[in-house]
C-alpha cells in the first residue's frame, strides 16, 4: 500500500472546505448552513491532523485541537439549532433569507 | 465706632420676603403677601433710619468730616492677590440718605399697593416683584465697589423689567417693558466698557482705593490714566463718559430716555417707586458716587452738565403737551432728573464750590417725596377713572379730597413755591448754576417757569376743569391703605425742604453754610407763579383758550405732542438702517454661509450613506460573503503584497 503523500490529504481536506463554503454561501436552508459549517469545521480537523502526522510524528499537539475542535462543534450546534428553533417560531420558516429585519 | 453690621439686614430682610413670596406666595400666603412684604419692609426702613440716626448724628463724624465707613467686607472672587471682587457695604452720606429714601418710598409705596393692587390675580408675584426690586436698589446704594454697583445695576433692570412687564397679557406692557430693558442693557454696555477701563487703569475696584488713586495727581495711576488718549480725548474722559452713559440709560437722560414714558404701563404704584423716586436716580448716584473722580475732568462734567441741561428742557416741553397723566409725570421726571444731573455737572469738589453736588442731592432727596407722591395721586385718580387720559378726568376736587389736597402740596413743591420741600432744593441748584454757567442758568430758570406750568395743567385738568360725572362716584376715594401713604409723603413734601442737607452731605464732608437769598429766589418763583397762573387761565375751566394756544404755536405743539419725534427717530435708525445694513446681511450669512456649510456637511454625509447603506442587506449569507472576502483581501495581501 503507498504511502499517501501530505498533498493528497491537504487537496481532500481542501475540496471538503470549498464545498462548505459553497454550501454556506448558496443554501438559504439554516439547517443546510450548519451542516457546510460542520464540513468547513471538519476540513480543518483534517489539515491539523495531517500536519500533526506528517510534521510533528512524535507529539501529539494537533490531535488535541482536533478534539478540542469538535466539542466546540458540538457546543456551536445546539446553539445553533436553539436559534434556529426560536428563528422558527418566531417566523415560521427557517430560510435566513426571511429573517432580514436587522438592515439599514 | 459703632458695629455697623446690622445694616446688611435692610437689604436681605427684602431678599428674604421675595423668595419666601416668590416660591411660596401663590399657594400659601394669597392674601397675606402683601401684609408680609410690607411688615419686612417696615423693619428695613425702621433700620434705615435708625443706622441715618446713628450715621448722621452719634459716629459719621470726624473732625466735622463725615468719613467713608465700610460697614461690611468680604472677599467674593479672588483672582490674584492684587485682584479681587469683593462685597461690601459703604457708609457715607449719599449711601445713607438714599437706603432713607428707598425704604421710605418703598414702605408707602407697599402699603399703598395694598388698596390698589387689592384683588389682583398675581398678588404675591407682586410684592415678590417689589421686594426683589428693593432689595437690588438698596444693594446698589450700598456697594462698595464698582463691579458690585453693576451687578446690582443689572438687578435693577430686571426686576424694572418685571414690574413693567406685570400685565402681560397687555402687548403694550411688554413692548415697554422689552424696550425698558433693551434701552438700559445697551447704555449698560458703556458702563461696563467704562468699569472695565477704569479698573485697569487704577488697578483696582474698590471705590475708596480707585477714587483715591485716580485723583491724587501724584499716582503713576492718574499719569498713566491721563496721558493716554484715544479720538482727541484721554482715557479717563472716555471711562468717565461711559459710566455716564451707563448712568443716563437708567436715568432716563436724553438721548436714552425713550423708554421712561412708555414704562408707565406698569402698575402706578410700580412707576411712583421704579420710575420716579428710585431706579431713574440710580444714574445721578452713580455720577454721585464717582464724583470725586468726575470733578478732575472738565470735559466728562461738561458732558454731564449740558446733557442733563437738555433733558431737563427737552421733557419740559413735551410734558406740556401730554394728555396721559402719568406720560405727563413721567416727563417731568425725566426733567426734574435732569436737574440732579447739571447740578452735579457745574459743581466742583470740595467746599463753597461743591454746592452743586450738595443741591442734586438735596433735589434728589426731596424730589423722591414729592414725585412719588404725585405718582400715587395719580393712581388713585386712576383707580377711580378706571382711565390715564386727561379728558376722562376733571371735577374730581370733590370726590377726592384726600387726594386733592396731597396732589397740590406735591405740585406747588415741584413748581418750586416756598416754604414747600422742591423750593429749597431746586433754589440750591439755580444757585450753584447761576455761579458757574450763565447759559445753563438760563434754561435751568425757564424749565422751572416751564415746570409748574404744565404741573398746574395736570392738576387742573384732574381736579378742576369741568363737574364731575355722578357715576364717576361709585366706589369713593380707595381704602385707607391708599389714603395713608398719600398723607404721609404730603407732610414730607411739606417739610422735607427743612432738613438741613447743607450740613449733612456735601461733596466733601464737612458741612456747608447756606442760606436763601430773597433776592435771587425772586426770578424762579416769579416764573413758577407765572407758570401757575398761565395754567390757571387756560384750564381752569373748560374753554377753547388753551387749543386756541396750542395752534398758535403750529408746528412747535405738534413736535412737542409727537415728543419731537424720537421714537421715531429711533425706529428709523434700527429698522431702516440697523435692521437692513446689518441685521439682514448678517442674517443672510447665517442663513446662508454658516448653516450652508453645516447642510452642506450633512448632505453629503446623507449622500454617501446612501451610497454604502445596500451592504446593510440584512442578509446573513451576505454578511458572511464580506466577511470571508475581507480575510482572502488580508490574506493575500499579507502574503503577496506585503513584503
Amino acid at each position: 500500500m503507498n504511502e499517501i503523500s501530505i498533498t493528497q490529504i491537504l487537496f481532500v481536506s481542501t475540496a471538503l472546505f470549498f464545498i462548505g463554503m459553497y454550501g454556506l454561501f448558496t443554501r438559504r436552508n439554516m439547517i443546510t448552513m450548519l451542516m457546510a459549517i460542520e464540513l468547513i469545521l471538519n476540513s480543518v480537523n483534517i489539515n491539523f491532523v495531517a500536519f500533526n502526522k506528517y510534521l510533528y510524528p512524535g507529539k501529539l499537539d494537533g490531535v488535541f485541537f482536533t478534539i478540542f475542535v469538535i466539542t466546540i462543534a458540538a457546543a456551536e450546534a445546539a446553539v445553533a439549532i436553539a436559534i434556529i428553533i426560536n428563528l422558527y417560531r418566531s417566523h415560521h420558516s427557517i430560510d435566513v433569507d426571511d429573517a432580514s429585519e436587522l438592515k439599514y | 465706632m459703632n458695629n455697623y453690621s446690622y445694616i446688611a439686614l435692610i437689604p436681605l430682610l427684602p431678599l428674604a420676603t421675595f423668595l419666601m413670596l416668590g416660591l411660596f406666595g401663590r399657594k400659601y400666603f394669597k392674601t397675606f403677601s402683601g401684609t408680609i412684604g410690607t411688615a419686612s419692609l417696615l423693619a428695613s426702613t425702621v433700620l434705615s433710619l435708625y443706622t441715618a440716626y446713628n450715621y448722621f448724628f452719634i459716629d459719621g463724624k470726624v473732625n466735622g468730616v463725615f468719613q467713608k465707613i465700610i460697614a461690611l467686607k468680604y472677599t467674593w472672587l479672588q483672582f490674584s492677590p492684587n485682584v479681587s471682587i469683593d462685597m461690601g457695604i459703604i457708609l457715607d452720606p449719599i449711601s445713607v440718605m438714599m437706603i432713607v429714601v428707598v425704604t421710605f418710598v418703598s414702605l408707602m409705596v407697599h402699603i399703598f399697593s395694598l388698596g390698589y393692587m387689592k384683588g389682583e390675580e398675581r398678588f404675591a408675584t407682586y410684592y415678590a416683584f417689589l421686594s426683589l426690586f428693593t432689595f437690588s436698589m438698596l444693594g446698589l446704594v450700598l456697594s462698595s465697589n464698582i463691579f458690585q454697583i453693576y451687578m446690582f445695576w443689572e438687578l435693577v433692570g430686571v426686576s424694572s423689567f418685571l414690574l413693567i412687564g406685570y400685565y402681560f397679557e397687555k402687548p403694550s406692557a411688554v413692548a415697554a417693558a422689552k424696550k425698558a430693558f433693551i434701552v438700559t442693557r445697551f447704555a449698560d454696555l458703556g458702563f461696563l466698557i467704562g468699569i472695565l477701563i477704569l479698573a485697569f487703569y487704577s488697578g483696582t475696584l474698590d471705590f475708596g482705593v480707585l477714587i483715591e488713586r485716580l485723583t491724587s495727581t501724584q499716582s503713576s495711576q492718574y499719569i498713566s490714566i491721563t496721558s493716554a488718549s484715544f479720538l482727541g480725548a484721554s482715557i479717563l474722559t472716555w471711562g468717565l463718559t461711559l459710566v455716564f452713559i451707563g448712568g443716563a440709560g437708567k436715568s432716563a437722560m436724553f438721548p436714552l430716555h425713550i423708554w421712561l414714558p412708555d414704562a408707565m404701563e406698569g402698575p402706578t404704584p410700580v412707576s411712583a417707586l421704579i420710575h420716579a423716586a428710585t431706579m431713574v436716580v440710580a444714574g445721578v448716584y452713580l455720577v454721585a458716587r464717582l464724583f470725586p473722580v468726575f470733578s478732575i475732568d472738565v470735559t466728562a462734567l461738561q458732558i454731564v452738565t449740558y446733557v442733563g441741561a437738555f433733558s431737563a428742557l427737552l421733557a419740559a416741553i413735551i410734558a406740556c403737551t401730554q394728555t396721559d397723566i402719568k406720560r405727563v409725570l413721567a416727563y417731568s421726571t425725566m426733567s426734574q432728573i435732569g436737574y440732579m444731573m447739571f447740578a452735579l455737572g457745574v459743581s466742583k469738589y470740595g467746599g463753597e464750590n461743591g454746592l452743586g453736588y450738595m443741591a442734586s442731592m438735596f433735589h434728589l432727596f426731596t424730589h423722591a417725596f414729592f414725585k412719588s407722591l404725585l405718582f400715587l395721586g395719580a393712581g388713585a385718580v386712576i383707580h377711580l377713572v378706571h382711565s390715564n387720559e386727561m379728558k376722562d378726568m376733571g371735577g374730581l376736587r370733590k370726590l377726592m379730597p384726600i387726594t386733592h389736597i396731597t396732589f397740590l402740596i406735591a405740585c406747588l413743591a415741584i413748581a418750586g413755591i416756598p416754604p414747600f420741600a422742591g423750593f429749597f432744593s431746586k433754589e440750591e441748584i439755580l444757585l450753584a448754576a447761576y455761579h458757574s454757567n450763565y447759559f445753563v442758568y438760563g434754561i435751568a430758570v425757564f424749565t422751572s417757569g416751564l415746570t409748574a406750568f404744565y404741573m398746574f395743567r395736570l392738576y387742573y385738568s384732574i381736579f378742576w376743569s369741568r363737574e364731575a360725572d355722578v357715576h364717576d362716584a361709585h366706589h369713593g376715594e380707595g381704602t385707607f391703605s391708599m389714603k395713608l401713604p398719600l398723607i404721609i409723603l404730603g407732610v414730607c413734601a411739606l417739610v422735607a425742604g427743612f432738613v438741613p442737607i447743607a450740613s449733612l452731605i456735601t461733596s466733601d464732608g464737612a458741612a456747608l453754610e447756606t442760606h436763601v437769598d430773597i433776592k435771587f429766589s425772586a426770578l424762579p418763583v416769579i416764573l413758577a407763579v407765572l407758570g401757575i397762573a398761565m395754567a390757571t387761565f387756560l384750564y381752569k375751566t373748560k374753554s377753547d383758550r388753551a387749543s386756541n394756544v396750542a395752534e398758535g404755536f403750529g408746528g412747535l405743539y405738534t413736535a412737542a405732542y409727537k415728543k419731537f419725534y424720537i421714537d421715531e427717530i429711533y425706529l428709523f435708525i434700527t429698522k431702516k438702517i440697523i435692521f437692513n445694513l446689518i441685521g439682514r446681511p448678517a442674517a443672510w450669512i447665517d442663513k446662508n454661509i454658516v448653516d450652508g456649510f453645516m447642510n452642506l456637511l450633512a448632505t453629503t454625509t446623507g449622500k454617501i450613506s446612501e451610497l454604502i447603506k445596500g451592504f446593510q442587506s440584512g442578509k446573513v449569507q451576505n454578511y458572511a460573503l464580506y466577511f470571508f472576502g475581507g480575510i482572502l483581501g488580508l490574506a493575500v495581501l499579507f502574503i503577496y503584497l506585503w513584503k
